[in-house]
């Protein structure tokens, strides 16, 4: 993975930077653990385990990312390769075009970087704020 | 009314628990085939291979192996078993406390023997004695009859929705494993009423309610709060497996407890020991107590979870109490058997005096004139008016 540190200065004009937007909506949580940090021993399911399955929908478990990956809509030719590598479903598409990242559950691990094959997306260091 | 059948069967006790397991004729039984294994595993293919049973046999090429692919059944929501022994169980180690905190209801046969080195491959508890803190409950059994009759009981207590643990049972190594002795069976409808259909709790192969199992409990998460919800499990079971035992006793008109006494009530010196060596223990009694000596015995059944107030109560009038491991607990004050017993006894009062034996370890014979040994030394104690020392006393150790 091609880790470019100053991309921004490097090109000349800078990427357009597509707008982060929320994974679309589901249906609510049937499995209610809004209150989990108050949980006993009594009150978690057996084993640990998830009952309702990619309730990560409603958790942000991409808060721990160094790196993020920045598109450049322009290059896209909407080969949907990083839609369908990417561990954690975060490429939005839009009209077959990938378009920008959930970045709520997006882990910056740059496998849609390395496998686009016009290198639309480059992985930058995520500055947190 | 007892409705075994009374027709007795002479059997090594591989093929008692064998019998039993294809009583049981669980979904799936995953196990390595080859050595340490024992030929419960080899008698269960055959049955497998012959169509006696529905399982699924699957052989793995490890008992790592075996004891993940056990989890994955069991996870899936499939009535699984297994078996091991010695260095297999040893293998198995880190899957075993997976199994326990996922919740799921395995039964494993284990068969006592020492672990490596040297390389010895004869009885001691040194391989399950290591694993009782993995989170399962273990029950010893004593002779062919009870590695039957535990294997059936540790189904229903595995999946008890007051446990939901997994239940390793436990008999001596080549003693019993190997040698002939008698059974009586149930008949497969009995065992298959007795245990009737299991129930998964949240298994992943129900499609319809997809579930995860084994997750990452997070940087801050709840580990601790799973961990005492195990050990609650456990404190239930104690309940558990004295209802079962006593439903189990309706049916076969053999009765079990979480302990065994032995001509306890009125005992001044008494051995608590875990085992085949019961047998032998249970005879020296007679024998001493046909001499006027007031002795008595325990035998040890549930290990984990340690019933320790019916020891206390069980053993508060015994002046001086011998326990007797067949594993030692290196640089201990005693083997684990001893540690549990001492600790059990420590609010009586007065305090009987808990003493320290080791013997057996690698197969070494146990005769009755050790046993007898280990009584005279007790007496000694309970005679003198200053409490003995605590160092081990090795039972048939050639001397220096």
């Amino acid at each position: 993975m091609t880790v470019d540190k100053k991309a921004g200065a490097k090109k000349p004009a800078p990427l357009k930077k597509p707008a982060a937007r929320k994974a679309p909506a589901k249906k609510k949580p049937t499995w209610d653990i809004s209150d989990v940090d108050q949980w006993g021993p009594e009150r978690h399911e057996l084993g640990a385990t998830i009952v309702e399955a990619g309730n990560s929908v409603y958790n942000e478990t991409g808060g721990w990312r160094s790196l993020v990956p920045e598109i450049d809509v322009e290059k896209c030719d909407g080969c949907m390769l990083c839609y369908f590598y990417c561990p954690d479903a975060s490429i939005l598409v839009e009209d077959n075009k990938a378009v920008g990242i959930d970045l709520e559950h997006c882990k910056g691990c740059g496998i849609c970087a390395r496998e686009c094959p016009t290198k639309a997306i480059v992985m930058l260091i995520d500055k947190k704020d | 009314m007892a409705s075994t059948q009374s027709e007795i069967l002479a059997v090594t006790g591989n093929e008692a628990v064998a019998e039993a397991m294809g009583q049981i004729d669980p979904d799936v039984v995953c196990a390595y085939p080859i050595t340490p294994q024992t030929e419960v595993v080899q008698l269960y293919a055959q049955m497998v291979a012959d169509g006696k049973v529905g399982t699924e046999f699957v052989t793995v090429e490890s008992e790592h192996s075996a004891m993940s692919a056990v989890i994955g059944s069991a996870a899936g929501g499939a009535r699984t078993m297994t078996a091991t022994s010695s260095q297999g169980f040893a293998l198995m180690w880190e899957v075993l406390f997976v199994a326990a905190s996922y919740r799921l209801p395995v039964v494993m046969t284990t068969v006592n023997r020492a672990l490596s080195g040297p390389i010895n491959i004869h009885c001691d508890h040194s391989d399950t004695m290591g694993g009782r803190d993995t989170g399962w409950i273990q029950l010893y059994g004593e002779n062919h009859q009870e590695a039957y009759d535990n294997c059936i009981q540790a189904i229903r207590i595995a999946e008890h929705l007051d446990v939901r643990l997994p239940v390793m049972h436990m008999y001596d190594g080549y003693v019993i494993s190997g040698a002939i002795g008698p059974l009586q069976m149930l008949t497969k409808e009995q065992v298959q009423t007795f245990i009737g259909p299991y129930r998964p709790t949240n298994p992943m192969l129900d499609a319809k309610n997809p579930v995860t199992v084994g997750p990452f409990d997070g940087l801050h998460g709840w580990y601790f709060e799973h961990k005492v919800a195990q050990n609650r499990a456990m404190d239930r079971s104690f309940k558990v497996i004295q209802d079962v035992a006593d439903e189990y006793a309706e049916l076969s008109g053999r009765k079990y407890g979480l302990l065994d006494p032995y001509r306890l009530d009125d005992a001044e010196i008494a051995i608590v020991v875990v085992g085949s060596t019961a047998g032998t223990t249970r005879m020296t009694v007679d024998k001493l107590r046909a001499r006027g000596v007031k002795a008595g015995m325990v035998r040890v059944r549930a290990f984990r979870p340690f019933p320790h107030e019916e020891y206390a109560r069980a053993l508060e009038h015994v002046k001086v109490v011998g326990v007797m491991d067949r594993a030692d607990s290196f640089g201990a004050q005693g083997g684990p058997v001893f540690l549990e017993v001492r600790s059990a006894l420590y609010d009586c009062d007065p305090r009987p005096q808990v003493l320290p034996f080791i013997y057996g370890l690698g197969g070494r014979d146990i005769f009755p004139d050790n046993i007898e040994q280990a009584f005279a030394e007790l007496e000694n104690a309970a005679q003198s008016t200053k409490r003995a020392s605590t160092e081990r006393r090795y039972l048939n150790l050639r001397k220096d």
